[in-house]
């Protein structure tokens, strides 16, 4: 998620201070995001550095009464927010990258029991998907944006474990074409080996 | 806490074929009070279908105990046993089991009538549980004049209909897509709120979220139970954005 294409968009509807767009930030994503003012700050400054906002109000960007700046959007910004909306989030699943590594150690690891790993896995999955729908369910129901974030979470969530679940039926359907596990498993034989030599024939 | 509604403890299933013995569920235990919805997931083939036929009385453990609210079932009459079923229990099979030759409102009423409740009134209950799953138009319709959702939603009227205090739903969202599947689950919350109890089998993640907990089974074991987290901020992508 990029805080600065956030923030641009929020300015599109008017100018507006730092502590307002966060709070803006906040409700427009059901506070999924939670960002600190000091990150709307940063963000504000390269945005300004890059000419894509300008501090809006006094001509010499001097605080209002309170000590408050206030900044707009400017056309090379607007043209950055439709650049944003217009193309695609890449599928960059970093967070999750973690999971594949653990797993993929776990199967080639002597003595991991992997259908463990993976049912530990999915009941914190499950457990994240309950509340999130209890989130949804019970605060989000009159907020169409909110529960749509909620949503992309909750899909994101059903994906990993339907993935758990190909792991596991993988996992046992290995254990099945080798019914003996030799004891001297130190070097394990990559599966793919045999399985390639057998689908030769 | 309520009496519970349901109760198995120590619920075995073995299918024997001449030497071979098939562990269809071994050793389950479940507990569910009046309000509470709980989901089952497994893979195919886990046991899942066994362990809910044998809450709903239409299958026999093995081994172990299976109360509904207070009766346990394999100490009951035959006659006895088919009541518990048509006055407590309301099921949606997996594999739906409308009768092809009744009407949308004549699946649903059937039930009742055959319990003794009164054909103007039983029809009028159905009508109003096939509005409350959004079908009320469809009411005349024969089951292959529906679509396959709307088929399911008529198996799903068919279990809501009366006061059953205990729903038992095997893949009810199984030909719905997901609006209308998770229509489905609200209509099940909101009779589990009313003081119901639900089980309900599911291949959707999305869809056991529902549930106030989650039983894993693998070849016929709970392997696992899980229930929602407490805490929103563990709910949040690693990193908070940027
Ligand atoms: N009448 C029977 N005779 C022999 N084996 C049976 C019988 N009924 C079920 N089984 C076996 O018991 C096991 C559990 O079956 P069950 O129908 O409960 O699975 P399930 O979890 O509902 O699967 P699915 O997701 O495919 O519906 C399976 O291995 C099945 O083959
Ligand atoms: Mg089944």
């Amino acid at each position: 998620m990029s805080i600065r294409h956030g923030l641009l968009a929020l300015l599109e509807r008017g100018p507006s201070h730092g502590y307002q767009l966060r709070a803006q930030f906040d409700s427009a994503t059901g506070a999924t995001w939670p960002l600190n003012v000091g990150q709307v700050y940063t963000t504000l400054d390269r945005l300004e550095r890059d000419g894509l906002v300008a501090q809006d109000g006094a001509p010499d960007g001097s605080p209002d009464g309170e000590g408050r700046i206030a900044y707009r959007i400017t056309d090379a910004g607007r043209a950055e927010v439709r650049t944003w909306f217009g193309s695609p989030v890449g599928s960059r699943a970093a967070p999750r990258d973690e999971l594949a590594i653990k797993l993929a150690l776990a199967v080639t690891t002597p003595g991991v029991d992997v259908l463990a790993v993976v049912q530990t896995q999915r009941s914190a999955t499950m457990s994240t998907l309950q509340e999130l729908t209890r989130l949804k369910v019970r605060e989000a129901a009159d907020d169409l944006a909110w529960s749509l974030v909620l949503d992309s979470l909750v899909f994101r969530a059903e994906a990993e474990i339907r993935w758990l679940d190909h792991c596991e039926a993988r996992v046992a359907r290995a254990a099945a074409r080798r019914p003996t596990v030799p004891p001297a498993a130190a070097t394990p034989a990559p599966e793919a080996a045999p399985a390639g030599k057998r689908g030769r024939r | 806490m309520s009496a519970p509604v349901l109760e198995l403890s120590g619920v075995t299933r073995e299918h024997r074929q001449g030497d071979l013995v098939v562990h269809a569920l071994r050793g389950a235990d479940l507990t569910v009070a009046p309000g509470e919805l709980v989901a089952v997931m497994g893979a195919s083939g886990s046991g899942k279908s066994t362990l809910l036929h044998i809450a709903g009385g239409l299958d026999t453990p093995t081994a172990g105990q299976v109360l509904v609210e207070g009766q346990e079932l394999t100490r009951l009459s035959a006659a006895a046993l088919a009541a518990v079923r048509r006055r407590s229990v309301g099921y949606v099979f997996q594999d739906l089991n409308l009768i092809p030759a009744l009407t949308a409102v004549e699946n649903v009423s059937l039930p009742r009538e055959l319990d003794g409740v009164r054909g103007r009134q039983a029809r009028a209950e159905a009508r109003a549980a096939l509005d409350e799953v959004g079908i009320g138009e469809l009411a005349d319709r024969f089951p292959d004049e529906m679509s396959g959702g709307q088929q399911q939603r008529v198996a799903i009227a068919r279990a809501l209909v009366g006061e059953r205090r205990l729903l038992l739903a095997d893949e009810p969202t199984g030909a719905l897509d997901s609006t209308t599947g998770e229509e489905v689950l609200r209509l099940l919350r909101a009779r589990c709120a009313a003081g119901a109890a639900g089980v309900l089998v599911t291949h959707e993640a999305r869809h056991a979220a529902w549930a106030d907990r989650v039983l894993f089974l693998r070849d016929g074991v709970v392997v696992d139970t899980s229930g929602p987290v407490t805490g929103a901020e563990s709910l949040l992508p690693a990193g908070g954005g940027a």
